[in-house]
Protein backbone atom coordinates (compact mmCIF):
# COMPACT_ATOMS: atom_id res chain seq x y z
CA UNK A 1 0.00 0.00 0.00
CA UNK A 2 1.58 3.27 -1.05
CA UNK A 3 0.87 6.37 1.12
CA UNK A 4 -1.10 8.19 -1.58
CA UNK A 5 -3.81 5.59 -2.09
CA UNK A 6 -3.89 5.13 1.67
CA UNK A 7 -4.72 8.77 2.20
CA UNK A 8 -7.29 8.63 -0.58
CA UNK A 9 -8.99 5.74 1.14
CA UNK A 10 -8.79 7.62 4.43
CA UNK A 11 -10.36 10.68 2.87
CA UNK A 12 -13.23 8.63 1.48
CA UNK A 13 -13.78 7.10 4.91
CA UNK A 14 -13.79 10.50 6.55
CA UNK A 15 -16.32 11.82 4.05
CA UNK A 16 -18.65 8.90 4.74
CA UNK A 17 -18.30 9.48 8.48
CA UNK A 18 -19.14 13.17 8.09
CA UNK A 19 -22.22 12.30 6.03
CA UNK A 20 -23.27 9.90 8.78
CA UNK A 21 -22.70 12.64 11.39
CA UNK A 22 -24.83 14.94 9.26
CA UNK A 23 -27.70 12.45 9.31
CA UNK A 24 -27.42 12.07 13.09
CA UNK A 25 -27.36 15.86 13.45
CA UNK A 26 -30.59 16.14 11.46
CA UNK A 27 -32.09 13.39 13.60
CA UNK A 28 -31.21 15.33 16.75
CA UNK A 29 -32.47 18.68 15.53
CA UNK A 30 -35.48 18.04 13.27
CA UNK A 31 -37.97 17.30 16.06
CA UNK A 32 -37.12 20.59 17.74
CA UNK A 33 -37.15 22.57 14.52
CA UNK A 34 -40.50 20.99 13.60
CA UNK A 35 -41.82 22.01 17.02
CA UNK A 36 -40.58 25.61 16.83
CA UNK A 37 -41.84 26.13 13.28
CA UNK A 38 -45.23 24.61 14.00
CA UNK A 39 -45.72 26.70 17.10
CA UNK A 40 -46.07 29.62 14.69
CA UNK A 41 -48.41 27.91 12.23
CA UNK A 42 -52.17 27.52 12.23
CA UNK A 43 -53.85 24.16 12.69
CA UNK A 44 -54.80 24.05 9.01
CA UNK A 45 -51.20 24.65 7.97
CA UNK A 46 -49.83 22.07 10.42
CA UNK A 47 -52.21 19.35 9.33
CA UNK A 48 -51.99 19.98 5.61
CA UNK A 49 -48.27 20.00 5.01
CA UNK A 50 -44.69 20.09 6.23
CA UNK A 51 -42.83 23.36 6.10
CA UNK A 52 -39.61 24.84 7.39
CA UNK A 53 -40.93 28.39 7.12
CA UNK A 54 -42.59 29.90 10.17
CA UNK A 55 -46.23 30.97 9.90
CA UNK A 56 -47.96 33.92 11.48
CA UNK A 57 -50.17 32.23 14.05
CA UNK A 58 -47.91 32.41 17.11
CA UNK A 59 -50.14 34.94 18.88
CA UNK A 60 -53.25 32.90 18.02
CA UNK A 61 -51.65 29.70 19.34
CA UNK A 62 -50.60 31.46 22.55
CA UNK A 63 -54.19 32.65 22.94
CA UNK A 64 -55.51 29.09 22.63
CA UNK A 65 -52.91 27.89 25.10
CA UNK A 66 -54.16 30.49 27.56
CA UNK A 67 -57.71 29.30 26.88
CA UNK A 68 -56.78 25.86 28.26
CA UNK A 69 -56.76 27.62 31.62
CA UNK A 70 -53.10 26.98 32.11
CA UNK A 71 -50.60 29.61 33.07
CA UNK A 72 -47.30 28.36 31.64
CA UNK A 73 -45.42 31.37 33.01
CA UNK A 74 -46.52 30.39 36.49
CA UNK A 75 -45.47 26.81 35.80
CA UNK A 76 -42.10 28.07 34.65
CA UNK A 77 -41.76 30.16 37.82
CA UNK A 78 -42.64 27.14 39.96
CA UNK A 79 -40.17 24.91 38.14
CA UNK A 80 -37.48 27.59 38.34
CA UNK A 81 -37.99 28.06 42.08
CA UNK A 82 -37.78 24.34 42.81
CA UNK A 83 -34.80 23.81 40.51
CA UNK A 84 -32.80 26.77 41.82
CA UNK A 85 -33.40 25.88 45.46
CA UNK A 86 -32.64 22.20 45.05
CA UNK A 87 -29.54 22.93 42.94
CA UNK A 88 -28.15 25.33 45.55
CA UNK A 89 -28.76 22.81 48.33
CA UNK A 90 -27.37 19.84 46.46
CA UNK A 91 -24.26 21.74 45.30
CA UNK A 92 -23.45 22.93 48.82
CA UNK A 93 -24.09 19.70 50.70
CA UNK A 94 -22.62 17.42 48.04
CA UNK A 95 -19.46 19.54 48.08
CA UNK A 96 -19.36 19.33 51.87
CA UNK A 97 -19.72 15.53 51.80
CA UNK A 98 -17.17 15.15 49.01
CA UNK A 99 -14.76 17.38 50.91
CA UNK A 100 -15.19 15.27 54.04
CA UNK A 101 -14.37 12.12 52.05
CA UNK A 102 -11.38 13.65 50.27
CA UNK A 103 -9.65 15.80 52.86
CA UNK A 104 -9.97 13.85 56.08
CA UNK A 105 -8.78 10.45 57.23
CA UNK A 106 -11.19 8.62 59.42
CA UNK A 107 -12.33 5.13 60.14
CA UNK A 108 -14.92 3.73 57.78
CA UNK A 109 -14.21 6.28 55.03
CA UNK A 110 -13.85 3.67 52.30
CA UNK A 111 -16.97 1.86 53.45
CA UNK A 112 -18.96 5.11 53.38
CA UNK A 113 -17.68 5.87 49.88
CA UNK A 114 -18.61 2.40 48.66
CA UNK A 115 -22.00 2.81 50.30
CA UNK A 116 -22.60 6.11 48.48
CA UNK A 117 -21.76 4.46 45.15
CA UNK A 118 -24.14 1.63 45.96
CA UNK A 119 -26.89 4.17 46.69
CA UNK A 120 -26.62 5.52 43.15
CA UNK A 121 -27.93 2.18 41.90
CA UNK A 122 -31.13 2.19 43.96
CA UNK A 123 -34.16 3.18 41.86
CA UNK A 124 -36.16 6.10 43.23
CA UNK A 125 -39.41 4.16 42.81
CA UNK A 126 -38.33 1.82 45.59
CA UNK A 127 -38.83 4.39 48.35
CA UNK A 128 -41.53 6.38 46.54
CA UNK A 129 -44.60 4.99 48.28
CA UNK A 130 -43.07 5.18 51.75
CA UNK A 131 -41.91 8.71 50.96
CA UNK A 132 -45.42 9.71 49.89
CA UNK A 133 -47.00 8.26 53.03
CA UNK A 134 -44.33 9.91 55.18
CA UNK A 135 -45.03 13.29 53.57
CA UNK A 136 -48.76 12.86 54.25
CA UNK A 137 -47.94 12.31 57.93
CA UNK A 138 -45.85 15.49 57.94
CA UNK A 139 -48.65 17.32 56.13
CA UNK A 140 -46.29 18.22 53.29
CA UNK A 141 -48.43 17.39 50.25
CA UNK A 142 -48.84 20.37 47.90
CA UNK A 143 -45.63 21.72 49.31
CA UNK A 144 -42.27 22.19 47.61
CA UNK A 145 -40.18 21.07 50.60
CA UNK A 146 -40.28 17.36 49.67
CA UNK A 147 -39.19 18.27 46.14
CA UNK A 148 -36.24 20.34 47.38
CA UNK A 149 -34.83 19.13 50.67
CA UNK A 150 -34.09 15.44 49.86
CA UNK A 151 -31.20 16.52 47.60
CA UNK A 152 -29.08 16.92 50.77
CA UNK A 153 -28.46 13.25 50.11
CA UNK A 154 -27.46 13.16 46.42
CA UNK A 155 -25.12 10.17 46.01
CA UNK A 156 -24.44 10.67 42.29
CA UNK A 157 -23.39 14.29 42.89
CA UNK A 158 -21.15 13.32 45.80
CA UNK A 159 -19.55 10.59 43.70
CA UNK A 160 -18.89 13.01 40.86
CA UNK A 161 -17.45 15.68 43.18
CA UNK A 162 -15.23 13.15 44.97
CA UNK A 163 -13.77 12.13 41.62
CA UNK A 164 -13.35 15.78 40.71
CA UNK A 165 -11.82 16.77 44.08
CA UNK A 166 -9.24 14.03 43.90
CA UNK A 167 -7.75 15.90 40.93
CA UNK A 168 -7.72 19.43 42.43
CA UNK A 169 -7.38 18.93 46.19
CA UNK A 170 -4.11 20.09 47.69
CA UNK A 171 -3.58 19.56 51.41
CA UNK A 172 -1.02 22.40 51.66
CA UNK A 173 -3.68 25.09 51.31
CA UNK A 174 -5.73 23.65 54.13
CA UNK A 175 -2.68 23.19 56.33
CA UNK A 176 -1.43 26.72 55.91
CA UNK A 177 -4.89 28.07 56.67
CA UNK A 178 -4.92 25.90 59.79
CA UNK A 179 -1.64 27.42 60.90
CA UNK A 180 -3.30 30.81 60.53
CA UNK A 181 -5.97 29.59 62.90
CA UNK A 182 -8.84 29.19 60.41
CA UNK A 183 -11.67 26.89 61.45
CA UNK A 184 -12.40 23.77 59.38
CA UNK A 185 -15.71 25.13 58.15
CA UNK A 186 -14.02 28.39 57.17
CA UNK A 187 -11.38 26.47 55.23
CA UNK A 188 -14.17 24.70 53.35
CA UNK A 189 -16.03 27.94 52.60
CA UNK A 190 -13.11 30.23 51.80
CA UNK A 191 -10.61 27.91 50.16
CA UNK A 192 -12.15 24.64 49.02
CA UNK A 193 -15.47 25.84 47.55
CA UNK A 194 -13.74 28.41 45.27
CA UNK A 195 -11.19 25.78 44.27
CA UNK A 196 -13.97 23.39 43.22
CA UNK A 197 -15.86 25.92 41.10
CA UNK A 198 -15.61 24.18 37.69
CA UNK A 199 -16.70 20.86 39.20
CA UNK A 200 -19.52 22.54 41.10
CA UNK A 201 -20.68 24.27 37.91
CA UNK A 202 -20.89 20.97 36.02
CA UNK A 203 -22.66 19.23 38.87
CA UNK A 204 -24.99 22.18 39.37
CA UNK A 205 -26.05 22.19 35.73
CA UNK A 206 -26.88 18.48 35.88
CA UNK A 207 -28.72 18.96 39.18
CA UNK A 208 -30.72 21.85 37.77
CA UNK A 209 -31.71 20.02 34.61
CA UNK A 210 -32.63 16.89 36.55
CA UNK A 211 -34.90 18.91 38.80
CA UNK A 212 -36.33 20.98 35.92
CA UNK A 213 -37.21 17.80 33.99
CA UNK A 214 -38.43 15.78 36.98
CA UNK A 215 -41.99 14.59 36.40
CA UNK A 216 -42.87 11.71 38.67
CA UNK A 217 -42.25 13.20 42.12
CA UNK A 218 -44.25 16.42 41.53
CA UNK A 219 -46.97 14.31 39.89
CA UNK A 220 -47.32 12.33 43.11
CA UNK A 221 -46.97 15.16 45.62
CA UNK A 222 -48.66 18.16 43.98
CA UNK A 223 -52.39 18.35 43.29
CA UNK A 224 -53.02 22.10 43.43
CA UNK A 225 -52.98 23.40 39.82
CA UNK A 226 -51.37 26.66 40.92
CA UNK A 227 -48.35 24.70 42.14
CA UNK A 228 -47.96 22.59 38.98
CA UNK A 229 -44.47 22.36 37.49
CA UNK A 230 -43.78 22.59 33.75
CA UNK A 231 -43.66 18.83 33.06
CA UNK A 232 -47.05 18.44 34.77
CA UNK A 233 -48.49 21.21 32.63
CA UNK A 234 -47.08 19.50 29.53
CA UNK A 235 -48.88 16.34 30.55
CA UNK A 236 -52.20 18.20 30.91
CA UNK A 237 -51.56 19.87 27.58
CA UNK A 238 -50.88 16.53 25.88
CA UNK A 239 -54.01 15.05 27.39
CA UNK A 240 -55.94 18.02 25.98
CA UNK A 241 -54.30 18.19 22.59
CA UNK A 242 -53.01 14.72 21.93
CA UNK A 243 -54.30 11.21 22.32
CA UNK A 244 -55.08 10.97 18.65
CA UNK A 245 -58.05 13.34 18.86
CA UNK A 246 -56.26 16.36 17.53
CA UNK A 247 -57.23 19.62 19.07
CA UNK A 248 -54.91 22.58 18.60
CA UNK A 249 -51.46 21.24 17.81
CA UNK A 250 -50.10 24.76 17.42
CA UNK A 251 -50.92 25.47 21.04
CA UNK A 252 -49.34 22.20 22.17
CA UNK A 253 -46.14 23.06 20.29
CA UNK A 254 -46.06 26.56 21.80
CA UNK A 255 -46.38 25.04 25.27
CA UNK A 256 -43.67 22.47 24.66
CA UNK A 257 -41.43 25.17 23.17
CA UNK A 258 -41.86 27.30 26.29
CA UNK A 259 -40.90 24.32 28.45
CA UNK A 260 -37.89 23.36 26.36
CA UNK A 261 -36.48 26.76 25.33
CA UNK A 262 -34.70 27.57 28.61
CA UNK A 263 -32.97 24.19 28.61
CA UNK A 264 -31.81 24.49 25.01
CA UNK A 265 -30.54 28.03 25.65
CA UNK A 266 -28.71 27.05 28.82
CA UNK A 267 -27.36 23.95 27.12
CA UNK A 268 -25.89 25.88 24.20
CA UNK A 269 -24.27 28.39 26.57
CA UNK A 270 -22.93 25.81 29.02
CA UNK A 271 -22.31 22.77 26.83
CA UNK A 272 -18.56 22.76 27.53
CA UNK A 273 -19.30 22.05 31.21
CA UNK A 274 -21.92 19.46 30.32
CA UNK A 275 -20.02 17.42 27.74
CA UNK A 276 -16.96 17.35 30.00
CA UNK A 277 -19.07 16.10 32.87
CA UNK A 278 -21.06 13.67 30.77
CA UNK A 279 -19.34 10.71 32.38
CA UNK A 280 -20.58 11.65 35.84
CA UNK A 281 -22.18 8.72 37.59
CA UNK A 282 -25.89 8.28 37.50
CA UNK A 283 -28.72 6.08 36.46
CA UNK A 284 -30.02 6.44 32.97
CA UNK A 285 -32.52 5.03 30.51
CA UNK B 1 4.64 16.37 48.23
CA UNK B 2 7.61 14.96 50.21
CA UNK B 3 7.82 18.18 52.19
CA UNK B 4 4.16 18.14 52.98
CA UNK B 5 4.33 14.62 54.27
CA UNK B 6 7.27 15.46 56.53
CA UNK B 7 5.66 18.57 57.99
CA UNK B 8 2.40 16.72 58.42
CA UNK B 9 4.17 13.97 60.32
CA UNK B 10 5.85 16.55 62.54
CA UNK B 11 2.57 18.18 63.43
CA UNK B 12 0.56 15.03 63.26
CA UNK B 13 -0.64 15.29 66.83
CA UNK B 14 -1.86 18.79 66.01
CA UNK B 15 -3.65 17.82 62.86
CA UNK B 16 -5.03 14.45 63.71
CA UNK B 17 -7.86 15.89 65.71
CA UNK B 18 -9.08 17.67 62.60
CA UNK B 19 -9.94 14.38 61.02
CA UNK B 20 -13.05 14.06 63.13
CA UNK B 21 -14.47 16.86 60.95
CA UNK B 22 -14.78 14.20 58.29
CA UNK B 23 -17.61 12.77 60.37
CA UNK B 24 -19.13 16.15 61.20
CA UNK B 25 -19.27 17.20 57.57
CA UNK B 26 -21.03 13.98 56.62
CA UNK B 27 -23.80 14.53 59.17
CA UNK B 28 -26.15 16.42 56.77
CA UNK B 29 -25.74 13.65 54.21
CA UNK B 30 -26.63 10.96 56.73
CA UNK B 31 -29.57 12.92 58.14
CA UNK B 32 -30.87 13.37 54.59
CA UNK B 33 -30.27 9.72 53.85
CA UNK B 34 -32.07 8.50 56.98
CA UNK B 35 -35.06 10.82 56.53
CA UNK B 36 -35.58 10.80 52.79
CA UNK B 37 -34.20 7.48 51.61
CA UNK B 38 -33.79 4.88 54.34
CA UNK B 39 -36.94 5.55 56.34
CA UNK B 40 -39.20 5.76 53.25
CA UNK B 41 -37.61 2.60 51.89
CA UNK B 42 -38.16 0.66 55.10
CA UNK B 43 -41.69 2.07 55.22
CA UNK B 44 -42.27 0.87 51.63
CA UNK B 45 -40.96 -2.59 52.51
CA UNK B 46 -43.19 -2.70 55.59
CA UNK B 47 -46.22 -1.68 53.51
CA UNK B 48 -45.43 -4.44 51.02
CA UNK B 49 -46.34 -7.03 53.69
CA UNK B 50 -49.78 -5.50 54.30
CA UNK B 51 -53.00 -5.12 52.36
CA UNK B 52 -52.89 -1.34 52.83
CA UNK B 53 -55.26 0.37 50.41
CA UNK B 54 -57.61 3.29 50.02
CA UNK B 55 -57.17 5.81 52.83
CA UNK B 56 -56.07 3.23 55.40
CA UNK B 57 -53.26 4.17 57.73
CA UNK B 58 -50.38 1.80 58.30
CA UNK B 59 -51.67 0.93 61.78
CA UNK B 60 -55.06 -0.16 60.37
CA UNK B 61 -53.60 -2.20 57.53
CA UNK B 62 -53.73 -5.99 57.80
CA UNK B 63 -50.51 -7.93 57.77
CA UNK B 64 -50.73 -10.40 54.91
CA UNK B 65 -47.17 -11.71 54.95
CA UNK B 66 -45.90 -12.59 51.50
CA UNK B 67 -49.37 -12.62 49.94
CA UNK B 68 -48.74 -9.50 47.80
CA UNK B 69 -45.61 -11.03 46.31
CA UNK B 70 -47.42 -14.30 45.60
CA UNK B 71 -50.30 -12.39 44.01
CA UNK B 72 -47.94 -10.39 41.82
CA UNK B 73 -45.93 -13.36 40.64
CA UNK B 74 -48.73 -15.90 40.17
CA UNK B 75 -52.01 -14.12 39.48
CA UNK B 76 -51.29 -10.62 38.17
CA UNK B 77 -50.65 -10.99 34.43
CA UNK B 78 -50.38 -7.20 34.12
CA UNK B 79 -47.38 -7.16 36.47
CA UNK B 80 -45.57 -9.85 34.52
CA UNK B 81 -46.47 -8.04 31.30
CA UNK B 82 -45.14 -4.73 32.70
CA UNK B 83 -41.90 -6.36 33.83
CA UNK B 84 -41.54 -8.09 30.47
CA UNK B 85 -42.26 -4.84 28.59
CA UNK B 86 -39.66 -2.93 30.61
CA UNK B 87 -36.98 -5.54 29.97
CA UNK B 88 -37.89 -5.90 26.30
CA UNK B 89 -37.96 -2.15 25.63
CA UNK B 90 -34.60 -1.87 27.38
CA UNK B 91 -33.00 -4.62 25.28
CA UNK B 92 -34.15 -3.04 22.03
CA UNK B 93 -32.89 0.35 23.23
CA UNK B 94 -29.60 -0.79 24.69
CA UNK B 95 -28.19 -2.92 21.87
CA UNK B 96 -28.31 -0.30 19.09
CA UNK B 97 -27.33 2.41 21.55
CA UNK B 98 -24.14 0.60 22.63
CA UNK B 99 -23.22 -0.41 19.08
CA UNK B 100 -23.57 3.15 17.78
CA UNK B 101 -21.83 4.63 20.83
CA UNK B 102 -18.88 2.24 20.41
CA UNK B 103 -18.54 3.09 16.74
CA UNK B 104 -18.73 6.84 17.42
CA UNK B 105 -16.22 6.59 20.27
CA UNK B 106 -13.82 4.54 18.11
CA UNK B 107 -14.02 7.11 15.31
CA UNK B 108 -13.56 10.08 17.60
CA UNK B 109 -10.54 8.61 19.33
CA UNK B 110 -8.90 7.39 16.10
CA UNK B 111 -5.87 9.67 15.57
CA UNK B 112 -5.53 8.61 11.97
CA UNK B 113 -9.03 9.77 11.10
CA UNK B 114 -8.46 13.06 12.94
CA UNK B 115 -12.13 14.11 12.73
CA UNK B 116 -12.93 17.81 12.94
CA UNK B 117 -15.84 19.50 14.68
CA UNK B 118 -16.18 16.80 17.31
CA UNK B 119 -17.19 19.46 19.87
CA UNK B 120 -20.14 20.49 17.71
CA UNK B 121 -21.26 16.94 16.96
CA UNK B 122 -20.95 15.82 20.58
CA UNK B 123 -23.02 18.81 21.66
CA UNK B 124 -25.72 18.05 19.10
CA UNK B 125 -25.84 14.29 19.74
CA UNK B 126 -26.05 14.88 23.47
CA UNK B 127 -28.79 17.52 23.19
CA UNK B 128 -31.88 15.22 23.38
CA UNK B 129 -30.60 13.87 26.70
CA UNK B 130 -31.00 17.30 28.29
CA UNK B 131 -34.59 17.84 27.26
CA UNK B 132 -37.56 17.22 29.54
CA UNK B 133 -38.88 13.71 28.82
CA UNK B 134 -42.44 15.00 29.29
CA UNK B 135 -41.90 17.47 26.45
CA UNK B 136 -40.31 14.86 24.24
CA UNK B 137 -43.32 12.61 24.77
CA UNK B 138 -45.65 15.45 23.78
CA UNK B 139 -43.49 16.32 20.78
CA UNK B 140 -43.29 12.77 19.43
CA UNK B 141 -47.00 12.39 20.10
CA UNK B 142 -47.39 15.17 17.54
CA UNK B 143 -44.76 13.94 15.11
CA UNK B 144 -46.35 10.48 14.93
CA UNK B 145 -49.86 11.83 15.30
CA UNK B 146 -52.80 10.49 13.33
CA UNK B 147 -53.73 11.37 10.65
CA UNK B 148 -51.63 14.47 9.96
CA UNK B 149 -48.45 14.28 12.06
CA UNK B 150 -45.07 14.84 10.45
CA UNK B 151 -44.41 11.12 9.98
CA UNK B 152 -47.71 10.48 8.22
CA UNK B 153 -47.40 13.55 6.00
CA UNK B 154 -43.85 12.61 4.97
CA UNK B 155 -44.63 8.93 4.39
CA UNK B 156 -47.60 9.88 2.21
CA UNK B 157 -45.61 12.48 0.28
CA UNK B 158 -42.99 9.84 -0.44
CA UNK B 159 -45.78 7.44 -1.45
CA UNK B 160 -44.56 4.86 1.04
CA UNK B 161 -48.11 4.58 2.37
CA UNK B 162 -51.43 5.42 0.77
CA UNK B 163 -53.43 6.02 3.93
CA UNK B 164 -52.28 7.60 7.19
CA UNK B 165 -51.08 5.02 9.71
CA UNK B 166 -52.22 5.28 13.32
CA UNK B 167 -48.97 4.54 15.14
CA UNK B 168 -50.53 4.84 18.58
CA UNK B 169 -53.11 2.15 17.85
CA UNK B 170 -50.44 -0.30 16.84
CA UNK B 171 -48.58 -2.11 19.64
CA UNK B 172 -45.33 -2.34 17.70
CA UNK B 173 -45.77 1.14 16.25
CA UNK B 174 -45.93 2.59 19.75
CA UNK B 175 -43.14 0.34 21.03
CA UNK B 176 -40.99 1.37 18.09
CA UNK B 177 -41.52 5.04 18.94
CA UNK B 178 -40.68 4.54 22.63
CA UNK B 179 -37.59 2.50 21.72
CA UNK B 180 -36.48 5.11 19.22
CA UNK B 181 -36.91 7.95 21.74
CA UNK B 182 -34.93 6.14 24.44
CA UNK B 183 -32.19 5.29 21.97
CA UNK B 184 -32.16 8.83 20.60
CA UNK B 185 -31.95 10.36 24.07
CA UNK B 186 -29.08 8.18 25.31
CA UNK B 187 -26.66 7.19 22.54
CA UNK B 188 -24.82 10.54 22.73
CA UNK B 189 -24.34 10.27 26.47
CA UNK B 190 -23.11 6.68 26.19
CA UNK B 191 -20.66 7.54 23.43
CA UNK B 192 -19.15 10.33 25.58
CA UNK B 193 -18.67 7.86 28.44
CA UNK B 194 -16.91 5.47 26.04
CA UNK B 195 -14.70 8.24 24.66
CA UNK B 196 -13.55 9.01 28.19
CA UNK B 197 -12.86 5.32 28.68
CA UNK B 198 -10.87 4.92 25.47
CA UNK B 199 -8.91 8.13 26.16
CA UNK B 200 -7.77 6.68 29.48
CA UNK B 201 -6.26 3.61 27.76
CA UNK B 202 -2.47 3.83 27.44
CA UNK B 203 -1.75 5.32 23.99
CA UNK B 204 1.42 3.21 23.80
CA UNK B 205 -0.68 0.08 23.32
CA UNK B 206 -2.29 1.51 20.18
CA UNK B 207 1.07 2.72 18.88
CA UNK B 208 2.69 -0.68 19.35
CA UNK B 209 -0.21 -2.43 17.62
CA UNK B 210 -0.06 0.01 14.71
CA UNK B 211 3.69 -0.54 14.31
CA UNK B 212 3.03 -4.27 14.22
CA UNK B 213 0.70 -3.57 11.29
CA UNK B 214 -2.65 -4.13 12.99
CA UNK B 215 -5.68 -2.70 11.19
CA UNK B 216 -8.14 -0.31 12.88
CA UNK B 217 -10.66 -3.12 13.16
CA UNK B 218 -8.14 -5.45 14.78
CA UNK B 219 -7.00 -2.76 17.22
CA UNK B 220 -10.61 -2.08 18.14
CA UNK B 221 -11.48 -5.75 18.70
CA UNK B 222 -8.25 -6.86 20.36
CA UNK B 223 -7.28 -3.81 22.45
CA UNK B 224 -10.05 -1.24 22.79
CA UNK B 225 -12.97 -3.57 23.43
CA UNK B 226 -11.32 -5.81 26.07
CA UNK B 227 -9.95 -2.80 28.00
CA UNK B 228 -13.26 -0.97 27.71
CA UNK B 229 -15.14 -3.95 29.12
CA UNK B 230 -15.60 -2.59 32.67
CA UNK B 231 -17.06 0.64 31.30
CA UNK B 232 -19.38 -1.17 28.92
CA UNK B 233 -20.44 -3.29 31.90
CA UNK B 234 -21.05 -0.12 33.92
CA UNK B 235 -23.25 1.40 31.21
CA UNK B 236 -25.00 -1.96 30.93
CA UNK B 237 -26.01 -1.89 34.60
CA UNK B 238 -26.92 1.81 34.88
CA UNK B 239 -28.88 1.54 31.65
CA UNK B 240 -30.69 -1.60 32.82
CA UNK B 241 -31.68 -0.03 36.14
CA UNK B 242 -32.66 3.16 34.33
CA UNK B 243 -34.60 1.03 31.83
CA UNK B 244 -36.66 -0.54 34.62
CA UNK B 245 -37.65 2.98 35.70
CA UNK B 246 -38.86 4.26 32.33
CA UNK B 247 -42.07 6.15 33.05
CA UNK B 248 -42.48 9.65 31.64
CA UNK B 249 -42.48 8.89 27.92
CA UNK B 250 -44.88 5.91 27.66
CA UNK B 251 -47.08 7.34 30.44
CA UNK B 252 -47.55 10.75 28.84
CA UNK B 253 -47.71 9.48 25.27
CA UNK B 254 -50.25 6.66 25.61
CA UNK B 255 -50.69 5.85 29.33
CA UNK B 256 -49.00 2.54 28.54
CA UNK B 257 -51.32 1.55 25.68
CA UNK B 258 -52.34 0.34 23.16
CA UNK B 259 -53.20 -3.07 24.66
CA UNK B 260 -50.67 -2.28 27.39
CA UNK B 261 -47.92 -2.64 24.81
CA UNK B 262 -45.69 -0.05 26.51
CA UNK B 263 -47.11 -0.52 30.01
CA UNK B 264 -43.85 -0.46 32.02
CA UNK B 265 -43.00 -1.58 35.53
CA UNK B 266 -42.97 2.01 36.74
CA UNK B 267 -46.39 2.71 35.23
CA UNK B 268 -47.63 -0.40 37.04
CA UNK B 269 -46.26 0.80 40.38
CA UNK B 270 -47.55 4.32 39.82
CA UNK B 271 -51.05 3.22 38.82
CA UNK B 272 -51.40 0.65 41.60
CA UNK B 273 -50.32 3.19 44.21
CA UNK B 274 -51.70 6.50 43.01
CA UNK B 275 -54.59 5.64 40.69
CA UNK B 276 -56.06 2.58 42.49
CA UNK B 277 -54.52 3.18 45.95
CA UNK B 278 -53.42 -0.45 46.30
CA UNK B 279 -50.40 0.54 48.36
CA UNK B 280 -49.59 -2.99 49.53
CA UNK B 281 -49.43 -4.45 46.04
CA UNK B 282 -47.60 -1.41 44.64
CA UNK B 283 -44.99 -1.54 47.41
CA UNK B 284 -44.45 -5.24 46.81
CA UNK B 285 -43.79 -4.45 43.14
CA UNK B 286 -41.29 -1.76 44.15
CA UNK B 287 -39.54 -4.20 46.50
CA UNK B 288 -39.19 -6.63 43.59
CA UNK B 289 -37.72 -3.75 41.57
CA UNK B 290 -35.20 -3.21 44.39
CA UNK B 291 -34.27 -6.89 44.46
CA UNK B 292 -33.75 -7.05 40.69
CA UNK B 293 -31.63 -3.87 40.72
CA UNK B 294 -29.57 -5.04 43.70
CA UNK B 295 -28.82 -8.43 42.16
CA UNK B 296 -27.70 -6.88 38.86
CA UNK B 297 -25.57 -4.22 40.63
CA UNK B 298 -23.88 -6.72 42.92
CA UNK B 299 -23.00 -8.94 39.97
CA UNK B 300 -21.39 -5.93 38.30
CA UNK B 301 -19.47 -4.73 41.34
CA UNK B 302 -18.07 -8.20 41.81
CA UNK B 303 -16.84 -7.90 38.24
CA UNK B 304 -14.70 -4.82 38.83
CA UNK B 305 -14.50 -4.15 42.53
CA UNK B 306 -10.79 -3.40 42.36
CA UNK B 307 -11.54 -0.35 40.21
CA UNK B 308 -13.42 1.42 43.01
CA UNK B 309 -10.82 3.71 44.43
CA UNK B 310 -11.29 6.56 46.84
CA UNK B 311 -10.16 9.99 45.67
CA UNK B 312 -6.65 11.02 46.74
CA UNK B 313 -4.28 9.23 49.04
CA UNK B 314 -5.75 11.08 52.01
Amino acid sequence: MEPKSMSKQLRARRTLIYIFFGILTLLSLIPFIYMLVNSTRSLVQITSGVSLLPGSSLAHNLQILKGYGMNMWQGMGNSAFISIMSTAISVYFSALSAYALTAYDFKGKKIIYGFIIALIMIPGQVSMIGFYKFMIQLNLLDNYIPLILPVICAPASIFFLCEYMSTVYNKDYADSARLDGASELKIFHRIMLPMMKPGLATMGIFGFIFSWNNFMMPLILITNQKLYTLPMQIQVLTANGGGGHVVEWGAVYVGVSIAIAPTILAYLLLSRFIIGGGNAGGVKG
Amino acid sequence: MENTKKSVRKKKSNFEKYNRFGYYFLIPFFVGFLLFTLYPMIYSIAISFTSMNGWQSFADATNVGLQNFITLLTSTPLFMKALGNSVMLWIFTFIPQVLLALILAAWWTNRKLNLKGSGFFKTVFYLPNMIMAASIAALFGGIFGYPTGLANLLLQNLHLINHPFNFFQSVWGTRGIVIFIQFWMWYGQTSIVYIAGITSIDEGLFEAARIDGASDGQIFRRITLPLLRPIVLYTFVTSFIGGLQVFDIPFIMTQGGPQNGVYTLSIFIYNQAFAYRNYGLASAASVLLLIISAVVSILMFRGFRERVNIGGEG
